[in-house]
């Protein structure tokens, strides 16, 4: 798991990368967690442009970060998402609880 | 012989092999010639029935999972994978879009899209002795 991340006027871009499975979602659910519990922004934006693969993990990633943006009144964009993620999220219905971005 | 090809791989239930296991069965498939779409539709269902091993079948300690893959005559690509583990008293329950006992990092959508990306899927468990996913995808002729 390798994530950078970027804070500008309460926007802050999470940029995740390689692939999103059982394995790291722990560690990406936390890390996330702390970025947001730290920074407090207003709007988290999860850039999935260098995210290769993602199973239903990465849908628990999105609830979890979403869940905390909601605590704190934020609001929560996805952005950069290829087609396989896209497909994961659509078959879950994430799609229509998060807003999706084609681009940053 | 009923099918052209086959593999079958044996490994621990360690979340490491989840990568390991949709990759493998990715390479196989490729003798295939399947689409990019094709191509991620199986590595998820394969992450997702392997995930469920690691984190269901097996929650306390390490236990073996089998995978089964083999090429049909009619371009289709046929999964198996088992474990000996705890299996599931409710089946109907644990098929259930967002049904989860895995807690936080869990979504509860493993078998929907497992049965929502192959084209046939089914799964038979019997508690105490272990769970089987059976699942094929046919692939577009594109030769």
């Amino acid at each position: 798991m390798k994530l950078t991340s970027f804070l500008q006027d309460g926007k802050l871009t999470i940029a995740l990368t390689g692939e999103i499975d059982h394995h790291c979602a722990k560690a990406y659910i936390q890390s996330l967690s702390a970025k947001i519990e730290a920074y407090n922004p207003r709007i988290c934006v999860l850039d999935f442009q260098d995210v290769s693969f993602m199973d239903s993990s990465g849908i628990a990633v999105v609830i979890n970060t979403l869940r905390n943006m909601t605590r704190i009144e934020g609001s929560l964009v996805l952005t950069g998402l290829s087609d396989q993620p896209m497909k994961v999220f659509r078959a879950s219905g994430i799609d229509k609880l998060v807003e999706i971005k084609e681009a940053v | 012989m009923k099918f052209e090809n086959y593999m079958i791989l044996e490994f621990p239930s360690k979340s490491a092999n989840e990568a390991f296991a949709r990759s493998a069965v990715a390479c196989f498939a490729s003798q295939l010639d399947p689409t990019l779409e094709e191509l991620g539709d199986i590595r998820t269902a394969v992450s997702e029935a392997v995930t469920n091993c690691i984190v269901h079948a097996y929650p306390d300690d390490l236990g073996i999972i089998s995978l089964r893959c083999r090429i049909l005559k009619d371009n289709t690509l046929d999964i198996v994978v088992k474990d000996k583990g705890v299996g599931i008293e409710n089946l109907e329950q644990a098929r259930r879009p967002m049904f989860t006992t895995g807690g936080a990092e869990r979504s509860g959508m493993g078998f929907t899209i497992m049965e929502s990306f192959m084209t046939t899927f089914s799964v038979t468990s019997s508690p105490g002795k272990g769970t089987s996913v059976h699942m094929r995808r046919k692939l577009q002729r594109r030769r």
